[in-house]
């Protein structure tokens, strides 16, 4: 009959509108920024750099490679490797970056730095609560503000921080199995129970 | 106590006038009921702006403004304050003098409503021998500032929005006045506060309000979809519709002139609800015998404000009509149900008292809606609803 | 009453005056309009209030619209290349005095003809519906007649335009 689905339309809004003073699923409004909704996991917003430890210039992951540089689409990455080197977290030693300039006004969070890295060391944030009112300076993010430690990423990202934390654990045990190894090649009778006991 | 109560307004002003010389009395009296009236109904729409914007949002499972006054309760001030302090652009090719007069004929016109509407008892402003006819007067006259606004901007889209209005308006209007012209027809009088004294009587507990009536129900039916369309209120808002003509006729106003547009329209609206109020709801009498120590002006304003509240309610569920399906509905739905409802209610009257008035009219006039409905209906046949995927 | 009857006779005869002299159509029935109001105010002016507003309701409400639509959609909005005013504006002159004196000598032999009172006589809408039913109700069928063949006619129109753009 004419006017019927007006009818059950008008009952639709009308529960609608009832429902929304009691129930929460007839009124999902965040009232943002009171409250907030925690972000999903794999939400992502602009890189971070990880270091670990206490000390991020001694924990920096980050060996001035440049791949993240070369790869990133905008060109907002900006690296001046050092001149000497720092051991990295199995002990080899590594440049670092003496200067690591990320300009997040242009970052478009396409999260190829993170694909290439191949040292785990830069990996997305999900922080956007970012807004300032200097335009040019208050947009480029140094290395010292870039630099997020461990524990950090394993809050924001718990999974992705597992099996990162897993892969270079599995890197540090070969690399040590190998320079076990290496050692007990070289000196096979005198470090023979000093290998023993290093194994 | 429940009568002077009623009688409040009226003894304030009686009051206030007695300050003056006696030869101006009646004047100032006038006077000071079209103070009243400029102050009310625009408080009303600042009020109706904030709880339209909040309602709608509850029925589209969200709050509405809440940021601006105690749950959003300034908003209108706000906006007010957005409206005035924003520049007034006048495009360099529009036609100045028109484009200024188009929102003061609008707003004029509407002001000049509210004079002949019963706003409780002996408070209608003007009690003119024929009030209605001079509601529908103003009424028609809104169609002409709503031409000269799209026409003076020199923008197409303005000039179709305005065409388009109009040619809305011009439609729902007859479907307007032959549903009042029935209630006209049993009340014996085109006076409003008239056609309220013959609604105002309770058999029992119960009134004698027209819309409880079989013809009286289809006729106020037709008023409601009429009046929305008249006041261009979604789903009837083409001429307006942000998505399709960006604003229609008002398109090239900004500022004041588009809240005196925006003021135009609400004001209509509350006028028109206050006549359907009028026509159809008995308007100052109370619902039930027993409420009547409540004053008259409280149950007219509840009336409105409840029309209103549908006028939200319809806007909330509601998608737009198109040009075509609007104009298909007036000519081929509306008006040929509301010549029937006149020739009911001409029915109902020499059928005299007793059952069979009812019987045979509610009959007639619900056969009547299925046919006509179901012939609505047929050209549309729409099946079962198929999607392609893009693989 | 006499400065108002002045003033709302000023405001028409402006209207109309304004309607011929512009040279912007628009602008031409929009003056028009005014002296439409002029002339409903003038009736409300002699309280025929059913008239006067009858007048507005009409006149301002849809003889104006239709005559602005059909301005503008026959192109009358574009502003003329030659002059407004004919050239055989003599003969139109000649024509349009002959008329007006036809019609005032009408109306000044009509003020003898009906009794002069010193109050109008009050009309209520009530006797405007019995005379219309009464004693004029053939003028009444047959202006019903005309609408109808006038609607009638409209829907025709409309229809061979479907027809002949299908």
């Amino acid at each position: 009959m004419l006017g019927e689905g007006i009818l059950k339309g008008m009952a639709e809004t009308a529960r609608n509108f009832a429902g929304s003073f009691v129930s929460a699923e007839r009124l999902t409004t965040v009232q943002y920024p009171e409250q907030r909704i925690p972000p999903a996991e794999d939400a992502r917003v602009f890189p971070f750099l990880v270091y670990d430890g206490a000390d991020w210039l001694a924990g920096l992951r980050c060996v001035a490679c440049q791949i993240c540089e070369k790869e990133c689409p905008p060109k907002c990455i900006y690296i001046e490797k050092s001149k000497d080197k720092k051991p990295d977290f199995v002990g080899k030693p590594q440049f670092y970056p003496a200067r690591f300039d990320i300009d997040v006004s242009v970052c478009m969070s396409c999260q190829i730095c993170v694909e290439v890295c191949p040292f785990e060391a830069i990996k997305m944030d999900n922080e956007f609560e970012l807004a300032t009112d200097d335009r040019f300076g208050g947009l480029l993010y140094d290395c010292e503000k870039l630099a997020k430690s461990n524990e950090y990423y394993h809050c924001i990202h718990p999974t992705e921080a597992k099996e990162v934390d897993a892969k270079l654990a599995d890197e540090k045990a070969k690399h040590e199995a190998k320079a076990a190894a290496q050692a007990a090649t070289a000196k096979p009778v005198a470090s023979a129970p000093r290998a023993e006991g290093g194994a | 106590m429940a009568a002077n109560l009623d009688r409040v307004f009226i003894l304030l002003r009686d009051w206030l006038i007695g300050f003056l010389p006696a030869a101006i009395r009646p004047a100032a009296g006038v006077v000071l009921g079209v103070i009243a009236i400029v102050c009310v109904f625009p408080g009303l729409f600042a009020l109706t702006t904030v709880f339209e914007r909040k309602g709608l949002g509850r029925m589209q499972n969200r709050i509405g403004p809440n940021r601006v006054g105690p749950f959003g309760l300034f908003q209108p001030v706000a906006d007010g304050i957005k409206a005035l302090i924003k520049e007034d652009i006048v495009p360099v090719t529009a036609d100045a003098v028109v484009h200024f007069l188009a929102p003061l004929t609008l707003v004029i016109a509407v002001f000049m409503e509210f004079a002949v509407l019963p706003m409780g008892r002996n408070m209608a402003l003007v009690d003119m021998g024929s009030g209605l006819l001079f509601f529908f007067a103003m009424s028609a006259s809104t169609e002409l500032s709503v031409f000269m606004a799209g026409w003076s901007s020199r923008n197409k889209y303005s000039m179709l929005g305005a065409m388009r209005a109009i040619a809305q308006m011009i439609s729902y209007e007859i479907v307007l006045v032959l549903s009042s012209v029935t209630v006209v027809m049993i009340a014996g009088s085109l006076s409003l506060p008239k056609i309220v004294d013959a609604q105002n009587h309770y058999t029992g507990v119960f009134p004698h309000w027209y819309i409880f009536t079989p013809w009286g129900f289809a006729a106020c039916l037709m008023f409601a979809v009429a009046a929305t369309a008249e006041t261009n209120r979604s789903p009837f808002d083409l001429p307006e519709g942000e998505s399709e003509l960006v604003a229609g006729y008002h398109t090239e106003y900004s500022g004041f002139k588009f809240a005196l547009f925006f003021l135009g329209e609400y004001l209509a609206m509350f006028s028109v609800s206050g006549l359907g109020a009028t026509l159809f709801l008995g308007g100052w009498s109370a619902p039930f015998s027993f409420l009547a120590f409540i004053p008259s002006w409280f149950w007219f304003f509840s009336k409105v404000m409840l029309s209103i509240f549908v006028f939200i309610w319809v806007r909330g569920t509601l998608p737009r009509l198109r040009q075509d399906q609007l104009m298909n509905f007036a000519w081929k739905f509306a008006l040929p149900f509301t010549l029937l409802d006149l020739l009911v209610t001409a029915l109902w009257h020499f059928l005299g008292a007793g059952w069979q008035r009812w019987v045979f009219c509610t009959v007639i006039l619900v056969a009547a809606y299925v046919l006509m409905g179901l012939g609505q209906e047929r050209h549309k046949r729409i099946g079962h609803r198929t999607y392609r995927y893009a693989d | 009453m006499n400065a108002v009857f002045y003033l709302l006779a000023a405001i028409t005869i402006a209207g109309g005056l304004a309607a011929i002299l512009l040279k912007h159509l628009i602008h031409a029935a929009l003056a028009v309009t005014v002296a439409f109001g002029g002339i409903a105010l003038l009736f409300l002016q002699l309280d025929a209030q059913f008239v006067g507003f009858a007048q507005f309701l009409v006149y301002i409400g849809a003889v104006a619209i239709l005559i602005v639509f059909a301005i503008l959609l026959t192109h009358g909005a574009e502003l003329p290349r030659e002059g407004v005013f004919s050239k055989s504006w003599i003969t139109a002159l000649i024509i349009a005095a002959g008329v007006f004196a036809v019609t005032g000598w009408a109306v000044l032999q009509s003020v003898d003809a009906v009794p002069q009172r010193n109050t109008v006589p009050a009309v209520s809408v009530h006797d405007i519906g019995n005379a219309l039913v009464g004693r004029y109700v053939l003028p009444l069928e047959i202006v019903g007649l005309l609408l109808t063949a006038a609607t009638i006619g409209a829907v025709i129109v409309a229809m061979l335009e479907k027809e002949r753009s299908r």
